[in-house]
């Protein structure tokens, strides 16, 4: 898995920036930056199977988290942009201007220096997670329950970041960056860059989950998924590991909503729909809990599909995703790499 | 096809003469005096000059003839037109590039002439205004009461001293209560401009309490001019008094519009308290099922274009049993293979609904449709000036409440109903004493879904009807089952009202949206409280 992703992190960029473009090796920068895509859309679903799989947390909301951390990101970029804007104005955003407003909204300051904004993208949803995880666990909502306070968290966000009052571009979001850390964002090495960083993150993301996993801990989070109560009676604080390990995948959520908004260039209150983030959710089933790589599989593969079939057949998309949902929970309940398992065992 | 004056007069005599013959003499005089005055007014609008046009007005609408109304209101309207050969004024409608005209003082079609040929009789603001005071004047002598007492409302805001006498001679003739409050209250008006005082006194005490907008902004007037103290003093008591009851009376509208949202909440979440309470399914297509009742509802519509009404009511059984079997459909092809994995479920049924909205964005096109509101229903009820309830939003509140009625004497006094509570308290025990617990699921699940078919119809008259429509109820309605208590209909009702009154209160505070997420908010706290919701399931069940 890991050697698959290090291989591809280095051939795709080279095919993109080496190779000229009449060959056909060469991987056009649109290829390459859906991969990079797709790649951050693999560490979200590592996320969330870190939940799911190992801590039995079906979280419905963690599109929340992503987008969160895709704001942070792109308040940086739209900062950086600076008096290029339509309104040319050298402190406010556009979309700012647009609504007369004077000052800069206190929670803007500081998004002028990467290391802030990188330093939010960790915050942000690290702490909602962390206040939310801390009132639900604590007074023991689980269950489906818990998914639907989840589904009503990223709901409530949604309606929030659509207000134009709140300052974050309301439905229109963020978006007409220009550049990140002094490279243009339309060049084709900063895509190259972002797409190599995005593949850095998935496997940093892949490698500390697995670490997290096989630890006690992961020990401890197995037996939480599978018998709550009794992990709870034999003397472990339940709420504690649940709390910790939910608040890092939402920091990884975080991460890749971050690095997923200099890509497609463009973040809006859309990212917080509920059907998003239970989207998320089937690329996991579909891939196979709590294995990780199936997360990963999943999420390629799925997305790959919509990519496909939203351009080919655009009415067939959501009859596919709905079917996927229905068959895969009824025949596959141990994903694509759970069959591929099986026949392993066979063999 | 023209109008002569010649001929003109010659209707007059044959009028005249027609009257000799009918009408006693001192009628006659009367009829002739108003004649007169009419057909000088009528000439008189022939001139260019407002002034003249204003006296013209005054005539027509003091000459007390019956025609008067309506030339009225058609230089309101604008159209009254002069025909440029004869001088005449006539009533015309435009068709393309003619006009057709009709005979003011006979209202005999006159044929059609070209529009360069006549002239629209042009009016400003001001005469506007007058027209308008000189309509409710006509129509305060009309014989239904209704049009009095509209008459009145409008005379209000623009009462001047002159039409004192004109009011108290209408309120000795008058019988009905409400007109002669209503004139009574105009008097008082004039009253409060009157330079005695004890005029002033008895006319405040007369307005007190009085509703009408027009009464307090005379008595905003009052109170900034007034210089004796004891009249200020019962002024500003009777604005008081009556700001006091505005309150009150928003308050009481706020209270019914949050109880309409509650009981569209309650009607969208109460088939989910079911499926999600009995039987322990997360129904995440249950917006669908209610998506699906709205859209039998307009299918029904266009089978039926005629009888809005009847339709209706023919959807209400139609949109359950289109729901309920689509819900038995899913239960028995995918649910029924995932009991005991809600997580699952909810997953699974959350396709299903994917699959509908695409299935009926395909049908029906993505584009909303409407559903129109049978005639019954699209009015409002006026309570007083300030309170107007509408009566689709009492229909739909009655009809919630009608519904949850149904439902409960359903579970509580049918032997289904027994076999579905004794199925959710205990299956096994359920299962040993001869029920049939796969059939009861199935059935269990089908009332559910045909509930939220009911839903549906209800939502139709309330908003357009669209692919998207049950999306934005599924979460709401999720929040008033866990609000409520699951496996609790009385939980669910007082959920779903309490939850829409809260609303409606958080809104002018708060705005739309954010009082939304402040609900949210606050049932994310709560429950992290009381984990079981306002009513908790008792005993072993609750498990």
């Amino acid at each position: 898995m890991l050697g698959i992703l290090a291989l591809v992190t280095v051939l795709v960029p080279m095919c993109n920036l080496l190779i000229p473009q009449a060959s056909p090796l060469h991987i056009s920068t649109f290829t390459m930056t859906l991969l990079g895509k797709y790649l951050c859309y693999a560490l979200l679903a590592i996320s969330v199977d870190l939940v799911w799989g190992y801590l039995g947390i079906l979280s419905l909301g963690h599109g929340a988290f992503f987008a969160l951390g895709g704001y942070a990101m792109g308040m940086y970029l739209m900062r950086q942009i600076g008096s290029r804007g339509v309104y040319g104005n050298p402190l406010l955003p556009d979309f700012m201007v647009f609504l007369n407003w004077q000052h800069l909204p206190w929670f803007w300051h500081g998004f002028q220096w990467f290391w802030f904004a990188m330093l939010m993208v960790v915050v942000v949803p690290g702490l909602l997670a962390l206040v939310f995880g801390w009132f639900s666990f604590r007074s023991r909502v689980t269950g489906v329950y818990l998914s639907i306070m989840t589904q009503a968290l990223t709901y409530a966000l949604l309606l929030a970041f659509f207000r134009n009052e709140m300052g974050f571009g309301g439905n229109n979001g963020l978006t007409d960056f220009k550049d990140i850390l002094g490279f243009s964002l339309q060049s084709d090495a900063t895509r190259a860059g972002l797409f190599i960083a995005s593949a850095m993150a998935l496997g940093a993301g892949y490698l500390s989950c697995l670490y997290i996993t096989r630890s006690r801990l992961g020990k401890l989070c197995t037996a939480i998924r599978d018998q709550e109560d009794r992990t709870r009676f034999i003397g472990y604080r339940v709420e504690n590991a649940k709390l910790w390990v939910f608040t890092f995948s939402a920091i990884l959520a975080g991460i890749a909503g971050a690095l997923y908004v200099p890509q497609v260039g463009i973040i809006n209150p859309t990212e917080f729909a509920p059907l998003g983030s239970i989207e998320i959710v089937i690329w996991v089933a579909m891939g196979g809990r709590a294995t990780l790589y199936g997360a990963v599989v999943g999420a390629l593969m799925v997305n790959y599909a919509k990519s496909y079939l939203t351009a080919a057949m655009p009415d067939a998309w959501l009859f596919a995703l709905g079917a996927l949902f229905v068959l895969v929970t009824l025949l596959l309940p141990q994903g694509i790499t759970g069959l591929l398992r099986k026949k392993e065992v066979n063999k | 096809m023209c109008l002569s004056p010649k001929s003109t007069r010659c209707y007059r005599i044959l009028l005249i003469l027609t009257l000799l013959s009918f009408l006693p003499f001192a009628a006659l005089c009367h009829a002739e005096g108003s004649e007169v005055q009419f057909q000088e007014g009528i000439n008189l609008l022939t001139q260019k000059d407002f002034t003249k046009k204003e006296a013209a007005i005054e005539k027509i609408a003091e000459s007390g003839d019956k025609r008067a109304e309506a030339v009225l209101r058609a230089l309101l309207e604008g159209t009254l037109f002069r025909v440029k050969k004869d001088n005449s004024i006539v009533y015309g409608s435009k068709e393309g590039s003619k006009i057709t005209i009709t005979s003011i003082l006979t209202g005999e079609e006159l044929g059609s002439v070209k529009k360069r040929k006549a002239k629209k009789i042009t009016i400003n603001n001001a005469l506007r205004t007058q027209i308008k005071n000189e309509l409710a004047k006509i129509e305060l002598s009309n014989p239904d009461a209704k049009v009095r007492l509209d008459a009145v409302n409008k005379l209000m805001p623009t009462l001047t001293i002159e039409s004192s006498d004109l009011l108290a001679n209408l309120l000795k003739k008058e019988t009905n209560s409400e007109v002669s409050d209503a004139l009574k209250a105009s008097i008082a008006i004039i009253g409060l401009r009157s330079p005695e005082k004890e005029k002033r006194l008895l006319s405040l005490t007369e307005l007190k309490g009085n509703l009408n907008p027009a009464v307090r902004n005379e008595l905003n007037r009052l109170i900034n001019e007034e210089q004796d103290k004891a009249v200020l003093h019962k002024a500003k008591s009777a604005l008081s008094t009556i700001e006091s009851k505005i309150a009150f009376f928003g308050l009481v509208e706020k209270g019914f519009f949050g109880l309409s949202l509650g009981s569209v909440l309650v009607l969208a979440a109460i088939g989910l308290a079911i499926t999600f309470g009995v039987i322990g399914v997360i129904n995440m297509a249950h917006g669908e099922l209610i998506m699906l009742g709205a859209y039998t509802t307009y299918v029904i519509q266009q089978l039926l274009p005629d009888s809005i009404g009847l339709a209706l009511f023919l959807s209400i059984p139609a949109a359950f049993l289109v729901s309920g079997l689509a819900g038995i459909v899913i239960e028995r092809s995918v649910i029924r293979f995932l009991y005991g994995r809600p997580l699952e479920t909810l997953l699974a049924t959350f396709g299903i609904s994917l699959i509908l909205q695409q299935a009926v964005r395909s049908i029906f096109s993505p584009l909303n449709r409407s559903v129109s509101t049978p005639a019954w229903m699209s009015g409002s009820l006026q309570l007083n000036p300030i309170l107007s309830l509408t009566t689709n939003r009492i229909t739909i509140l009655v009809f919630s409440l009608l519904v949850f009625a149904g439902l409960y004497m359903l579970l509580k006094k049918s032997s289904i109903g027994l076999q579905v509570r004794a199925v959710s308290q205990n299956r096994a025990m359920a299962k040993a004493m001869g029920v049939r617990a796969a059939r009861v699921d199935a059935l269990t699940f089908g009332l559910g879904s045909g509930i939220a078919g009911i839903a549906g119809v209800a939502l139709s008259q309330l908003t357009n009807v669209g692919p998207n429509l049950g999306q934005a109820y599924i979460i709401d309605s999720f929040m008033v089952v866990v609000f409520g208590g699951v496996g609790n209909l009385w939980g669910t009702l007082l959920g779903g009202l309490s939850l829409g009154v809260a609303n409606k209160f958080l809104e002018p505070w708060a705005g739309a949206v954010l009082a939304k997420i402040l609900i949210l908010v606050f049932i994310i706290l709560f429950i992290q409280k009381r984990p079981q919701g306002l009513f908790p399931q008792k005993g072993r069940a609750a498990g």
